[in-house]
Parts: structure tokens; C-alpha cells; sequence
């Protein structure tokens, strides 16, 4: 009996951690809707800083001191950091501060190595909380005791201070609805600022907090950041309740769990947050999301079919890539193949997320599924080549049909979150399932046949493909499913008022969209020989959403010129420089600067300009329809 | 539609640009890739050993009288990243042969390249068995003690112990999983009154220590095998010294021993624990001297066992560039096989039959000294006493 008495305590200590971090992001996304990519490179700062002084400040003040003192200056960071980057794009479409953030983390993670070193290092242990306490014959580490107590003493202090100042009711009102408190006068900027600032003060001091029983070391922010949105999101998104119940529940099914399946940790939280969005789609203690009130800017500069001039251009764009194998060398060629690739997926993503407005964060599943099709049709079975192109997606087709019924339930941030629950149960079934799979050693020996070996032949078959592929998305969003599925993003409510069965319409862009990247998979599979969960993985997911806020998530084109750009610098960078996280990141920050429409977006909205400034030719010419191109 | 233009073509600029560098004809040319980015603290020291051997090859005057040149990449931990640099390597940049990478599947989808492309490949450091025996191929060397060799080294001095009921602790990925089954059958077949009592599996890097302490206390083992490494472990060894779980217990740890791993613990390193490792400071073998004293008089710092790989796999490199007289991979092979060098652990041969080089690894306790970690009582184990019987591993093996 004591050791579950004990193990429900270690648990409860584990909970404490986890829920400073995601009180934190809860309430930056609640009141700023960023999805703070970053969050986790604040936790991570925060346990850097707080070693550094802990090893030169001695004495129990100089420890706590520290601890605080870090976690102060994280804030203060993070002041900085929305003063400088974020407040420039508090306008651009929705996620792309996402971009900025993910273009910091990247950043911090060389930093850090840059500063401090690339060994691991383990700080002191809190003076007074050194031993443990014995309970009938089980130990506690005295530490454990202490986070218990703080878990709650922080709930308790942020809920005084959300529910008796005026800052907090502001912060609650801006959760619920910002636009209105922005009409009543309120200073917003200040707002967000201060809240961005509690919300990373409380991240770094989770994180300064794990010295004293963790290694300090650049990989950290990656191990939690995932794990704390999920906590955020099976509470509810901006809930500090339901972060604590959430963080509670997840630490003791994992505590409890391990005693069954000890293999369960590695998808745990995930299962768990699956079921929660699927019997409460706004997790435990969330609220629906009120409807949207203002028009996507969309409206107000229409989509339209390229014109025969433009056509032309990009049937001569695709002609010159297609001469490519005439001048460039072996090299050259397999990373135009795998631009190409990337182009399918990106696309595939984009149709889903711009035109559906479904924002997946799981993606890469479909991808990865796709690709496993392959090696399951070319390895077990034996089949040619061509025919496992053809039915090796489906299993991505497959995929996407089971998972997209659930998640098209849902909607937004929500909606976004299943979808990477969902990628992550297919990684862990296929990183668990050695006898099948191969676990994480993949599946090796997936060559195309002879006809396509040669990379030149191979450049040009996904060259085709991307280009085929790129076509009918093009057409289909201009059909009148295209049409339904764009309405169904404006307005739900528009839409099954005229008669569309939205729902289905979403589940069927779905299924395309997996489908396609089921594509991108296959041919992903026969260019690299070999699969790996890893082609399922979450940072996949993460390179397509980049790809298409890049390029610029509000046009028709942004996914292809993401893919290229992001795709061709990120190899370029990493073969070039030691420091390509570092370059990469300051890149895409920079980029999310100076285009925060995207760069396809961005482009657009000078070739706009130019021509409102130019006199008026013919009214036919001058019709204020934009290009989307 | 200028923009997509334009940006096509600076895409293919980049493209363009990479293929620009020429290969200078008195040069031969390494590839090498890592897990530079993912894993810093054994890949510094690791980069930093190979760089002293490129040093020390062209002072005595190269390969046959050419200068020796190694192009490293970066994988940023992603197989699929890996074939990429694999494939510059190859196709641009024209290297005679592969070597490096860390993980495991990094090292089986270059191994699975070099197959393919017929190129000579020398894997570094990933040591899951598979690399020379289930997916093994005629193309690919490794140089560092396999799974299997490294576990059959710890269950030689852990069938002593007295323990009965044994608990395993491992990180849930292939490396954690093989080396737990082959410890497990190994010593079951040594020790058939063994009983398994608890096995935990962690997910790599994301431990939460304080339940996986206490699930397997809960179990009463007498002893412990763990395999975690890294950050993972020094959570581990806290949680666990704080609950009291290698109280009275013994352990016997994979990897523990290596510089890399035993020294961020300072202070809190568990006393007693049988591991392998890498103890620089009492290997008093003239080898080794000449190694430690260049490798400290270039970097001003003590070399981790990365440090050991990385100067060796460029050395066995050079090796066999020196003896085949050729870059042609086919000649590589047959100059590889059964080629025998000197290394600062000694002599040591790439075997005909697996493509195994016979490095070893050291053996010791753990203990505390002076508030830091160090390996006590060891000794140096040769890789060639821990393989099976040829005819073992010709069933293991696929034919060629």
C-alpha cells in the first residue's frame, strides 16, 4: 500500500513540473493566440541561466536566489522578444507567429552549445531538500515534497491574480474575447506584452526548478514543449484548471501505467489527449471557441485562376526545372528530386490549411504512411515499381480517412492537436512494432527499379509528379468543391445554411490531402531507399507547416515557393555551416519580419500597391481583383 | 509569376553552387558524417580526434605521398538527412570512401547507401548488432565493439555476482532493446537460475525518473541492468540515490564509463557499478601515451572515448587507403578484410568474415574520487574474445 501511496506522490511531483511550464503557455495562447513554439526554449534557458548562477552564488539564499533570479531574466527575454518580433505580426494570418517562434527555438538550440558547452551539466541540489523522507519503509526525496506543495501554491497565486486585480480580469477578458476589450479602450499592446512576460517567467522558473534533479543540456526544450501543449490542450486552451488537472492526470496515468506496460510512456500522453478531444472536443475545462467575427482577409482580395500569361510562365518555369539533368551533376539532381517531393507535400498540406482551413499538425503521418505503403508492397510483397507508386499512397488514403472522420469534428487549434495525436500513435506503432516495421532501425532496401534509378530519370519523375500533383489541387480549388470547401472555411454557419454538408466536405479535403502527401511519401520512400519512423515524425509535420507559412498561407502558390526556399536552404545550410540551426533560425526570423504575409504573400501585396499606384488604364485591366500568383 | 521564376532559379543557383567545389587531383578525399548538431557532447570530442589523425597522417606524409582531406557533414540525427550529405559526399564532392554516424539507424541507412551506391563505408559508432550481421553487406566496416561484444563483456563479470533476481532498465528504442535481449540470453545461458523480475522502458530522453525508480524497486531485484545514457541516466542516478535504489543492489551499466557519460554525474556518481567504459587516466600502455599526450598538447583537454573513435576511424581509414593503392571500392574491401593496425588500445584487425574490427572495450568499476567519477579495477577487454564462433555468425550474416 505505501508504494502506491508513494508512487501516486512521485507522480503528483512530476505533475508540479509540468504544470509551471503549461500554466505558462495556456495563458500566452489564451490571451495572445500564439502557439508558442518557443515556450520550450524558454524552459530551457531558464535551467541554463539558474546552473550558472547556482554554481556561483552559494548558500541557500544564493541557491533560491538563483532559482528566482533566472527565472527573471528568462522574462525579461521574453519582454524583448515580443517588443521586437512578435508585436510586428500580431496582424499577419493566423499561426504564423508560430513560424517566428519555431525560427527562435531553432536558434537557441545552437546558441546554447555556443555558451555553454556541449557536455551535459547537472546542478546542485537544493539546500534543505537534499535527502528523502522515509514512509513506511518507501523513500520520498524531500524535493518531490516541495514541488507537491508548489504545483498548488502556484495555481493558487495565479488564480488570486487572474481573479482579484484588474490585470487579471483584463487577461480573462481578452481570453474570452479580445476584439471586444481592445474596443473598450484597453492598451492592448502593454496587455500582451505583460502576459507574455508571466506566461515565459513561469517557464523559466519550471525550468530552473529541474536543476537540482535533471541534466541541463540542448535537447530539453524538445522533450517538453510537445508534452506541455498536449497538457495545455486535453485542460482546455487557456484554462490554468485544466492545465493542473491535465498535468495531474497525465503524470499519474504515466506513474501507474509503467507498472502494467512499461513501453507505454512513449505515447501515453497522446492516447490520452486523443480520447479526451474525441468525448470533449475543448478538452476538460475549455469553452467553445466563439465563432469568428472578422472576414478572413481572403474576401477582400479574391482567388482567381491564373491568367494565360501567367500559365505560360509557369508552364516555362516547369520547362526550364525539366532541363535540369542537361547541366547539373548527380547531386544536383536526387536534391531537385527531393525539392520536388517536398513541393507534393507542402501542397498537399496547403490544401488542407489554406483553402480547408484546417491547420494539421500531424501531416507528416500521411507522408510517412505512404512511404511505409511502398516498403510494405516492395519488400514483403514484391510488387513493380509502378505499381506500388499507385498503391502505396493509398495506405496514407487509408490513413487519412480513419483519422479525418475524428478530426474533422473538431475545429482550429483543437483540430490541429488531434492531428498530431493521431501522427504520433501511427510513429509509436510503427517505432514499436520491430517484427513489422523494423522499429526505429525502418525498413531498408526500397530501390526503384532500373527505369527510375538513374537520378536524372528519377528528377523527372518527381518533377512530373509535383507538377501533376500541384495541377489538380490547383484545379480542384477552383471546382465547385473547391468552392464549398473555401466557404466552409469563412463560415460554418453560411455554409450549412445553403445546403453544403460541411463536415463531409472537410472530411474530403481530408482524405485528398492525405492522399497526396501519401504520394509525396511513396516517392520520398524510393528516393532514400529506406524508411524510418522518423518519416512520421513530428519535426516533418513542423517542415511542412513552415513550408507553407513561408511561403504564405493566405495565397494559391505559397506552398510551392515555401518548399523550394525552405527545402533548398535547409540542405544548402546544413552541408555548409556547423552552426545551420543557428543561420536557419535567424533566417526564417528574419523572413517573418520582413514578409509577414509569407513571401508569395508579401509579393502579392506590392505587385497590389504598384499597380493601385499607377493611373488607370483600361477598367477591364484595372479591376481590383489581385493575383494570386 | 516573375517570383516563382526567380525563385526557381536562385533554387537551382544554391543547387549549382554546391557542385562548383573540384576535386584537387593530388588529394584523397574522406566523407564523414555525424550527428554534429544532435549530439554535441560525444561528437566534439569525436571531431576533435579524427581532426588530430588527419594532423598526424599528413605530417608523416600522407597516403602514399598524397595530402589526406575529410569533408564532414552533418546529419542533424535524420537517416533521410544522412543520405543527403551521403549522397554530396559521393556524387559532388567525389570522396573514395564513407565513414562516421552514431545512431544506429543512421549507420544502417548509410550502410544501406554505400550498398547500393558501391561505396566503401566505415561506420563509426553505432553498435547495433544488425550493422554486420542481420544487415550486414560486403560494402560496410565498423569499428566500435558491437551490442553484442560490449554485452557479452559485462555478463562475463556479471554472472559472478550472487544475484538471482535481476531488473532491466533501458531506454525504449533498438539499442536499448538488443542490448537487454542480448545481456538476457547471454546470461540466462550462463546462469539458468536467473530470474527477470521488472524490465522498464523509458522513452530515450524523456525519462521521468522518480516512477520508473520506484516500479522497479517495488520488484525487490537483487541486481540492475541499465542501459540509459546521456541525460536519461543522470536523472536516473539522482532519483535513484535519493529513493535508495542501488542501495544493497548491484548494477551492471552499459556505456557508463565513457567520459562523456560518467562525468557530468561530479559528485552524485553511483559507487560500485560495473560498466564499460573508457578510464584515460590509468591506461598506462605506450600506445595510448603517445595518443594522450598529442591529443592533449593540440586541444588542452583530456579526450573522451568520441575522441578515441573519431582518431581511430580515420586512422583505419587511411590505413586501408594506404595498403589497397587505390580508391577503386572494390580494392578497399579486399584491403580491409582481415587488415590488422595499431590503436592507441592496441592491435586490432577488421575481420574477414563480418567485417568487425576487433576493438575492445574496458571493463571496471565504478567509484568517487576527489568528488568526480572514475573507473577502478579495470581492464582492457579485446572485441576479439566476444564474438561468436564463425560459424555462428556466418548464419547470422546474409550472403554477399
Amino acid at each position: 500500500m505505501a508504494f502506491y501511496v508513494v508512487q501516486f506522490l512521485t507522480g503528483l511531483a512530476s505533475a508540479a513540473s509540468l504544470f509551471l511550464v503549461a500554466s505558462g503557455l495556456s495563458i500566452i495562447f489564451g490571451v495572445t493566440r500564439i502557439v508558442n513554439f518557443a515556450h520550450g526554449a524558454f524552459y530551457m534557458i531558464g535551467a541554463y541561466i539558474a546552473f550558472t548562477l547556482t554554481e556561483r552564488l552559494s548558500g541557500a539564499f544564493g541557491f533560491w536566489g538563483s532559482i528566482v533570479l533566472a527565472a527573471l531574466a528568462v522574462a525579461l527575454i521574453g519582454v524583448l522578444v515580443e517588443m521586437v518580433l512578435l508585436r510586428r505580426i500580431y496582424h499577419a494570418p493566423e499561426l504564423f507567429q508560430l513560424l517566428a517562434t519555431f525560427g527562435l527555438t531553432l536558434m537557441v538550440e545552437d546558441l546554447v552549445v555556443l555558451v555553454w558547452g556541449p557536455d551535459d551539466l547537472v546542478g546542485r541540489r537544493a539546500p534543505g531538500f537534499k535527502g528523502a523522507i522515509d514512509f513506511f519503509g518507501q523513500n520520498i526525496p524531500s524535493y518531490d515534497l516541495f514541488l507537491i506543495v508548489l504545483g498548488p501554491v502556484v495555481l493558487g497565486i495565479l488564480w488570486l491574480l487572474f481573479q482579484r486585480t484588474r490585470w487579471g480580469v483584463l487577461v480573462r477578458a481578452a481570453t474570452q474575447d479580445r476584439d471586444m476589450v481592445a474596443a473598450l479602450g484597453v492598451n492592448q499592446k502593454w496587455l500582451f506584452t505583460s502576459v507574455f512576460a508571466v506566461g515565459v517567467f513561469l517557464a523559466a522558473l519550471g525550468g530552473a526548478l529541474q536543476i537540482p534533479r535533471d541534466a541541463v543540456h540542448h535537447a530539453m526544450d524538445l522533450r517538453i514543449i510537445v508534452e506541455v501543449f498536449v497538457v495545455v490542450v486535453i485542460g482546455g486552451l487557456g484554462s490554468i484548471v485544466g492545465a493542473f488537472v491535465a498535468a495531474v492526470l497525465v503524470s499519474e496515468l504515466n506513474a501507474f501505467g509503467i507498472l502494467i506496460f512499461p513501453k507505454i510512456s512513449i505515447i501515453l500522453v497522446f492516447l490520452v489527449m486523443a480520447v479526451v478531444l474525441i468525448v470533449r472536443p475543448w478538452g476538460l475545462f475549455g469553452k467553445p471557441e466563439a465563432a469568428a467575427r472578422k472576414t478572413p482577409g481572403l474576401t477582400v482580395n479574391p482567388w482567381r485562376p491564373l491568367t494565360s500569361n501567367e500559365r505560360l510562365a509557369s508552364l516555362a518555369a516547369l520547362v526550364i526545372a525539366a532541363t535540369l539533368p542537361l547541366f547539373a551533376g548527380n547531386y544536383a539532381l536526387t536534391v531537385g528530386s527531393e525539392i520536388a517531393i517536398f513541393v507534393i507535400f507542402a501542397v498537399s498540406l496547403h490544401f488542407l490549411m489554406s483553402v480547408g482551413g484546417l491547420a494539421s499538425f500531424g501531416h507528416a503521418a500521411y507522408f510517412g504512411l505512404g512511404a511505409y505503403g511502398i516498403a510494405f508492397l516492395a519488400k514483403m510483397a514484391g510488387l513493380p515499381m509502378i505499381v506500388c507508386l499507385l498503391l502505396g499512397p493509398l495506405l496514407g488514403c487509408m490513413g487519412a480517412a480513419v483519422f479525418g472522420f475524428f478530426a474533422v469534428q473538431l475545429s482550429g487549434v483543437y483540430f490541429a492537436m488531434l492531428t498530431l495525436a493521431f501522427a504520433q500513435i501511427v510513429w509509436s506503432i510503427a517505432f514499436q512494432w520491430v517484427s513489422v516495421t523494423g522499429g526505429d532501425n525502418g525498413i531498408l532496401g526500397v530501390w526503384p527499379e532500373k527505369w527510375a534509378a538513374s537520378p536524372s530519370h528519377f528528377y523527372w519523375l518527381a518533377l512530373g509528379v509535383a507538377a501533376l500533383v500541384t495541377i489538380v489541387l490547383r484545379v480542384m480549388v477552383f471546382s465547385p468543391f473547391g468552392y464549398a470547401l473555401r466557404a466552409t472555411r469563412d463560415s460554418l454557419l453560411r455554409t450549412e445554411a445553403i445546403g453544403i454538408n460541411a463536415k463531409r466536405i472537410q472530411w474530403t479535403a481530408f482524405v485528398i490531402a492525405g492522399t497526396t502527401a501519401g504520394i509525396g511519401g511513396a516517392l520520398f520512400a524510393y528516393l532514400k531507399g529506406s524508411v524510418f519512423p522518423d518519416n512520421l515524425g513530428i519535426s516533418l509535420s513542423v517542415d511542412a507547416l513552415v513550408m507553407v507559412l513561408l511561403g504564405g498561407v493566405e495565397t494559391v502558390s505559397g506552398a510551392v515557393i515555401g518548399a523550394i526556399v525552405y527545402k533548398a536552404l535547409n540542405i544548402w545550410l546544413v552541408s555548409q555551416t556547423d552552426l545551420s540551426k543557428l543561420v536557419l533560425g535567424g533566417f526564417i526570423v528574419l523572413i517573418v519580419v520582413v514578409f509577414p504575409k509569407g513571401i508569395v504573400g508579401m509579393l502579392e501585396m506590392l505587385a497590389q500597391r504598384r499597380r493601385k499606384s499607377s493611373p488607370p488604364g483600361s477598367p477591364l485591366l484595372a479591376k481590383p481583383i489581385e493575383s494570386a500568383e | 509569376m516573375r517570383a516563382r521564376n526567380y525563385f526557381v532559379g536562385a533554387a537551382f543557383a544554391l543547387l549549382a553552387g554546391g557542385m562548383a567545389h573540384s576535386a584537387v587531383a593530388q588529394d584523397i578525399k574522406i566523407g564523414e558524417i555525424n550527428s554534429y548538431s544532435l549530439l554535441p557532447a560525444f561528437t566534439e570530442p569525436y571531431r576533435k580526434g579524427w581532426q588530430l589523425a588527419v594532423e598526424e597522417i599528413n605530417a608523416a606524409g600522407g597516403i602514399n605521398g598524397k595530402k589526406l582531406v575529410v569533408i564532414s557533414k552533418d546529419d542533424g540525427g535524420k537517416p533521410a538527412d544522412a543520405q543527403t550529405a551521403a549522397n554530396e559526399l559521393v556524387s559532388s564532392e567525389g570522396v573514395a570512401m564513407l565513414t562516421g554516424t552514431f545512431l544506429s539507424n543512421i549507420g544502417l541507412a548509410v550502410s544501406d547507401f554505400a550498398n547500393q551506391k558501391k561505396v566503401f563505408f566505415l561506420a563509426a559508432e553505432p553498435l547495433t548488432d544488425a550493422v554486420t550481421w542481420s544487415k550486414g553487406n560486403k560494402y560496410t566496416f565498423r569499428l566500435r565493439p558491437s551490442n553484442y561484444m560490449q554485452a557479452a563483456m559485462l555478463v562475463e563479470a556479471a554472472a559472478k555476482l550472487p544475484a538471482k533476481r535481476w531488473a532491466t532498465i533501458a531506454p525504449n528504442y533498438e539499442y536499448g532493446q538488443s542490448a537487454v535481449a542480448v545481456f538476457k540470453k547471454l546470461m540466462s545461458e550462463k546462469r539458468p537460475d536467473i530470474q527477470w523480475v521488472d524490465e522498464q522502458w523509458p522513452p530515450q530522453g524523456k525519462i521521468d525518473a522518480g516512477p520508473v525508480v520506484q516500479a522497479v524497486a517495488a520488484a525487490n531485484p537483487e541486481a540492475i541492468l541499465n542501459v540509459t545514457f546521456g541525460a536519461d541516466l543522470v536523472k536516473l542516478v539522482r532519483e535513484g540515490n535519493t529513493r535508495g535504489l542501488f542501495k544493497g543492489r548491484e548494477v551492471v551499466s552499459f556505456l557508463t564509463g565513457e567520459p562523456e557519460y560518467l562525468d557530468p554525474l561530479k559528485d552524485e556518481t553511483p559507487e560500485g557499478w560495473i560498466v564499460t567504459g573508457y578510464p584515460w587516466y590509468s591506461i598506462k600502455t605506450p600506445e595510448h601515451d603517445a595518443f594522450l599526450k598529442a591529443y592533449q598538447a593540440k586541444y588542452n583537454d583530456y579526450p573522451r572515448l568520441g575522441s578515441i573513435v573519431g582518431y581511430q576511424t580515420i586512422k583505419s581509414a587511411a590505413a586501408i587507403l594506404a595498403k589497397a593503392g587505390s580508391t577503386d571500392p572494390e580494392k578497399l574491401i579486399a584491403a580491409a578484410e582481415g587488415l590488422s593496425m595499431g590503436s592507441p588500445f592496441g592491435e586490432i584487425t577488421f575481420r574477414k568474415i563480418d567485417h568487425q574490427s576487433t576493438l575492445g572495450a574496458y571493463v571496471g568499476k565504478t567509484a568517487l574520487k576527489d568528488g568526480k567519477g572514475v573507473m577502478v579495477d579495470s581492464s582492457y577487454k579485446k572485441g576479439a574474445d566476444y564474438l561468436p564462433s564463425d560459424a555462428e555468425v556466418e548464419k547470422l550474416r546474409p550472403k554477399d
